[in-house]
């Protein structure tokens, strides 16, 4: 299961749509071993295609030092489909090359881009497998913290 | 002092888990030949056709080697070898 901020979720849906019709991209880092989506970094689509996104390998390098020196990991990796559903394609899982992370999908078809709803999808892509997951979306993660350990109590 | 080769994790079954581990060298090259010596199986996943893959990235301090002679670029002691998985993919 992903379970991620309010804020966040937005956010991610709010960038493909500014980027809509080409596909958005990003990452949302979080402390290794946490699996907490803390930290919300957008990238940019180097290929600019309505088809295909990756990022600029300056930019990819930059991302991965300021991950590493700050005990960080991509929790989630995400980006846009503009003309199909949130659903990874063949290139997607292909290309998939973080096993540990959530791998979140969106779609802006059919003119989601500019209101109604837009899918938001979770999978894990491992070794050419993908299973999707639930999305937990919550306000704040104090709160899923402070439930949880009440819980247990 | 040897060159210092950063992995990803993705590949890091090949290095029983090390983030990072020494290589030698004069080019890229030479440097994923001796990788493959004490990591087997980790050139597959650089190489295909002999060429670098084109969605695996690796930077010699820093720069990506696309632009600095590709597998040729030259590589000494003390330098840092980055190699990370292009982040991709799209509907395409």
């Amino acid at each position: 299961m992903l379970t991620i901020d309010r804020a966040t979720h937005d956010a991610i849906i709010a960038h493909a749509r500014r980027d809509h019709p080409d596909e958005a991209c990003g990452v949302v880092a979080g402390p290794i071993g946490s699996d907490v989506p803390a930290r919300f970094i957008p990238m940019l689509n180097a290929a600019m295609s309505p088809t295909f996104y990756e990022f600029d390998s300056g930019d990819l390098l930059k991302l991965y030092r300021e991950m590493d020196d700050r005990d960080e990991e991509p929790v989630v990796v995400y980006h846009s489909h503009t003309s199909t559903e949130a659903y990874p394609s063949r290139t997607d899982i292909n290309l998939a090359g973080e096993p540990g992370a959530h791998y979140v999908l969106v779609s802006t078809r059919d003119g989601a881009d500019q209101s109604g709803p837009v899918d938001f999808r979770s999978y894990r892509i491992v070794d050419g497998e993908v299973t999707e997951e639930e999305v937990r979306v919550v306000d704040r993660y104090e709160d899923v913290a402070a439930t949880q350990q009440k819980a247990e109590h | 002092m040897a060159i210092e080769v950063r992995i990803p994790t993705i590949l890091r079954t090949y290095t029983g888990g090390e983030r990072a581990v020494e290589g030698s060298g004069a080019t890229v090259t030479e440097l994923i030949d001796k990788l493959e010596v004490d990591h087997p199986g980790i050139q597959e996943r650089l190489l295909e056709n002999g060429e670098a893959r084109r969605f695996v990235n690796i930077y010699v301090n820093d720069e990506d080697i696309r632009f600095t002679g590709g597998l040729d670029t030259a590589v000494a002691d003390g330098d840092t070898v980055v190699i990370l998985p292009a982040v991709a993919g799209g509907a395409a």
